[in-house]
């Protein structure tokens, strides 16, 4: 059996230098209701019918949570607008109505709860962006950081050797404080390249929010996307490591 | 839109709910108890369910089923080490369990269906309508195979299934309703077959679950075996009995294990009493809490790992938990009580009535449903993870555990050989590496245009909806066209065989509903029997000797009906009897009157 795995097929392929909100309202306006067959110019509903209207194929997450496409957002604010949309969408608010509308209900909440899941964790967030901004459909492969690549491998040594080990003896307890030390170091690694992350997203918000179509400011935004994109991978790389460490040392 | 009820299908006991003027509340039966026990019996008159079932455990231990709940969506293997334990004859067929009734056997969705039907009957004769809707619940930890069973029971019971939601959820909103808080919750559902812990934000109207956990075969029977481990124990070495073969006697050492441990909730020490078989007397011995509680602890801290899980997963710590709501009748031993502070450093909110709390929240969603309640929205996760089988026997998850529902996964699958026409897809639901270590929920063929390997392309979606059921649909990517799947549960009812079952109730309908009324007809014969007969022997010299013989002839008619099996004729009877005694009744009424008449002059003067 072969799968080709898929993990953002809801995702917008076509890059957009425009505001997402204003390319959602095009979206809208182009789209007709499936009822009525009359233009669809409410946000989630058709003006005409009031039947409620499948969230597009083509939506992205921040669009579909009505955000633009940022890396810090307000917490409170995502959850107030899931929430709100959860109210708008979720099939117990329409058991009385008809089969299709259930159905689109159905689906519609199934993105909105993907999308809120997605953007709600800011590491995830930001992979999700990634992969929408370089138009790339696989997922960030892990890779460990090139500068800890010697250090690695000889913690692999140690854990092999620790689980090996009688955890009760002499050998076994030096180990493990080794094991500790090892991964209390990794941890702040961690903290260290998720600071610099922080600080890449402040970055694109600000290059975002001027919004200059400069090539300067192309040369910025490849910039901030690359160095994204390798700490993404370092920091799960790594921080698949300190999983593995505590399980084993627990 | 037509009323739509709450129910609590639990593995002791089941209740009904429904909202009245903005409030839940249960209904009772005529009595006024609230509680259904989920015990079916059979009966040479047939099936009967509930408190009259119950007492065909002693009675008639092969034909009476209890705690069916735990064969739900199960195989005979799952259940294999406890089966020494139920009296009844349990089996397999087609990957379903069977149940062995007399003559027929039963599969555990068709004997949920006797305790819903029964349920079913009851609110209808309450609220004086038909009902054909109702929301019901299970344990937040029940897979697909078990929630898909419980709807299947729903079905056969005449009921159109319109929400399973899970337990402690429901008695999330039975509590916000009532207390209005807003914060952190955690649902702490220990009962009697099942073991369930939900962590929980209520913010505005909002019930977000953040994650669950819990065990599907944990909870108060299995303490009850502990004591009746011990008792047989004790038995033997006393007497030299093995109870053990004695059904009827296993089901009364059973039964006098759980008031035991029940007693020793309010008191410190009990003292019990069994008889023996054979006539070879009784068995008395005390039992304190202390030995209880020494007993039954490991059994309780086994609740406390999926405690820490649902934090760990919730992201949160016991103090970032505001209220910890206990439900569940195990919940009422001090130990678990104590347990449960231990662990979440305060002491749990128990003002909700933990037997009913379930049934009622299942009635407010039922409202919600209905459009009745609109402030109120519960969003659920599912329980487990969702995957399929890839190369090498592992499980490639798709939907992870704590997920929020509905939701939705897709996946991309092509062919590898030139010409493939189809692939074949395990689904699978678990927390584990391998396939082998999950639960296998269902398999089918996905069907291929036979073209070059790797050029087909087809999308299926995995879409686990609001009640935490699993739906399957493809897309050939190439031609736009939708594909139906014909899914085959690994565990479970085919569609075809719920079908059958739902006809055969039809079928069987008239012939239940005649046991019914027999049932009912008899009990309500016999009461006026007795107060007839104690009018006579009190106020039989205040009239003639003609009425009161013609008194005594429609008595015996009556007495002689109740041993027929015409429910029709014991009314009649009834009818005639409550005539020719009327005249009786009012010289009786008199009688007594003047009595308690004097029994005040005289208590006045003295
Ligand atoms: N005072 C008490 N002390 C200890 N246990 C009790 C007490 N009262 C009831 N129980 C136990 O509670 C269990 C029944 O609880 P409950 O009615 O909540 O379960 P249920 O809803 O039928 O089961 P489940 O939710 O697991 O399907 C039984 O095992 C019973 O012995
Ligand atoms: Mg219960």
């Amino acid at each position: 059996m072969g799968h080709i795995p898929c993990s953002f097929s809801l995702m917008d392929n076509h890059q957009s230098s425009s505001h997402p909100d204003t390319r959602r309202q095009l979206q809208m306006a182009r789209s007709m209701c499936w009822h009525c067959q009359s233009e669809v110019t409410g946000e989630y509903f058709c003006d005409r019918c009031v039947k409620v209207q499948p969230v597009s194929k083509e939506t992205d997450y921040f669009t579909c949570l009505g955000f633009p496409r940022r890396l810090m957002l307000d917490p409170q604010k995502l959850e107030a607008k899931f929430y709100e949309l959860s109210r708008t969408f979720h099939p117990d608010f329409y058991q009385t109505k008809s089969a299709d509308e259930q159905t689109i209900s159905l689906s519609n909440a199934a993105v909105l709860n993907t999308a809120y899941r997605t953007l709600r964790a800011p590491i995830q967030r930001a992979e999700y962006l990634l992969a929408l901004e370089t138009g790339s459909v696989k997922d960030i492969r892990t890779s460990p950081p090139a500068d800890l690549f010697e250090e690695i491998l000889e913690l692999q040594d140690t854990l092999e050797e620790y689980r090996a080990s009688d955890r009760d003896s002499d050998q076994g307890h030096r180990l493990r404080s080794t094991l500790k030390t090892e991964q209390e170091a990794l941890e702040r690694r961690k903290h260290e390249m998720e600071a610099q992350l922080q600080q890449l997203f402040a970055d694109w918000d600000q290059l975002q929010d001027a919004g200059e179509a400069t090539s300067l400011a192309r040369v910025e935004r490849d910039r901030i996307l690359k160095q994204m994109r390798d700490l993404l991978s370092n920091r799960t790389y790594v921080n698949n490591i300190v999983n593995d460490l505590a399980a084993t040392i627990a | 839109m037509a009323r739509i009820v709450g129910i609590d299908l639990g593995t002791t006991n089941s209740l009904v709910a429904y909202m009245k003027d903005g409030q839940p509340c249960v209904v009772p039966d005529r009595n006024g108890r609230t509680i259904v026990p989920s015990v079916v019996a059979l009966t040479d008159n047939g099936l009967i369910v509930g408190d009259s079932a119950k007492e065909h455990l002693t009675r008639n231990p092969e034909r009476t089923v209890y705690s069916v709940k735990r064969f739900m969506g199960k195989g005979l293997a799952d259940v294999q080490n406890e089966l020494a334990y139920f009296p009844y004859h349990v089996t397999e067929t087609g990957g379903v369990i069977r149940i062995r009734l007399g003559q027929k056997s039963y599969s555990p969705p068709q004997v949920s269906a006797m305790i819903l039907k029964e349920l079913k009957l009851r609110a209808e004769a309450s609220l004086g309508e038909s009902i054909t809707k109702a929301v019901i619940t299970v344990p937040a930890y029940f897979n697909d195979s078990q929630r898909q069973a419980t709807k299947d029971a729903g079905l056969i019971a005449g009921l159109e299934v319109l929400r399973i939601i899970n337990e402690p959820t429901a008695a999330s909103l039975a509590y916000g309703l009532q207390q209005k808080t807003q914060g952190t919750i955690a649902v702490y559902d220990f009962g009697g077959g099942t073991f369930d812990i939900s962590i929980l934000k209520l913010k505005d109207g909002i019930f977000e679950v953040l994650a669950t956990s819990g065990d599907t075969h944990l909870g108060g029977d299995d303490l009850d075996r502990v004591l009746v481990d011990l008792f047989i124990g004790d038995i033997r070495d006393r007497y030299g009995i093995d109870v053990g073969r004695y059904p009827d006697h296993m089901q009364t050492v059973r039964l006098e294990a759980e008031r035991a441990k029940i007693r020793l909730s309010d008191e410190l020490k009990t003292e019990i009493t069994i008889e023996l078989p054979e006539d070879k007397g009784l068995f008395t011995r005390e039992l304190t809490r202390d030995q209880l509680e020494s007993l039954v602890v490991g059994i309780i801290e086994r609740t406390l790992a999926p405690c820490r899980i649902a934090l760990k997963d919730a992201g949160l710590t016991p103090t970032d938990i505001d209220e910890v709501v206990l439900v569940g009748g195990s919940t009422r031993m001090p130990l678990v009580r104590q347990r449960v502070e231990a662990l979440f450093g305060k002491q749990p909110h128990c003002h909700l009535n933990p037997d009913e709390v379930v049934a009622l929240g299942a009635a407010v969603q039922a409202d919600i449903l209905s459009g009745g309640t609109t402030d109120m929205l519960l969003l659920d996760v599912t329980p487990l993870s969702l995957g399929i089988e890839t190369m090498g026997g592992v499980m490639s998850s798709l939907i992870r555990r704590n997920t929020t529902i509905p939701a939705s996964a897709k996946e991309m699958f092509t062919t590898y050989v030139d010409g493939q026409t189809g692939v074949d897809i395990h689904i699978l639901q678990g927390e584990r590496e391998l396939v082998k270590d999950n639960r296998s929920l269902a398999r089918f063929r996905l069907k291929v245009p036979p073209l070059p390997a790797g050029i087909p392309r087809i999308e299926v979606t995995f879409l686990i909806d609001a009640n935490g059921i699993l739906n399957v649909t493809a897309t050939d990517m190439r031609t736009g066209q939708s594909q139906s799947i014909e899914v085959k549960p690994s565990y479970g009812l085919s569609d075809t065989e719920v079908e059958r079952m739902i006809e055969d109730s039809f079928k069987f309908a008239a012939e239940d509903v005649n046991a019914r009324k027999l049932i009912e007809a008899r009990l309500d014969a016999e009461a006026l029997l007795k107060t007839t007969n104690k009018s006579l022997v009190d106020a039989g010299h205040l009239i003639s000797q003609e009425e009161a013989h013609s008194i005594r002839a429609t008595l015996a008619q009556l007495s002689n009906a109740t041993g027929g099996t015409d429910p029709r004729a014991i009314r009649t009877r009834m009818t005639e009897l409550e005539q020719t005694a009327k005249h009786l009744n009012v010289v009786m009424l008199d009688h007594s009157l003047k009595k308690s008449l004097q029994g005040k002059k005289v208590s006045e003067v003295s």
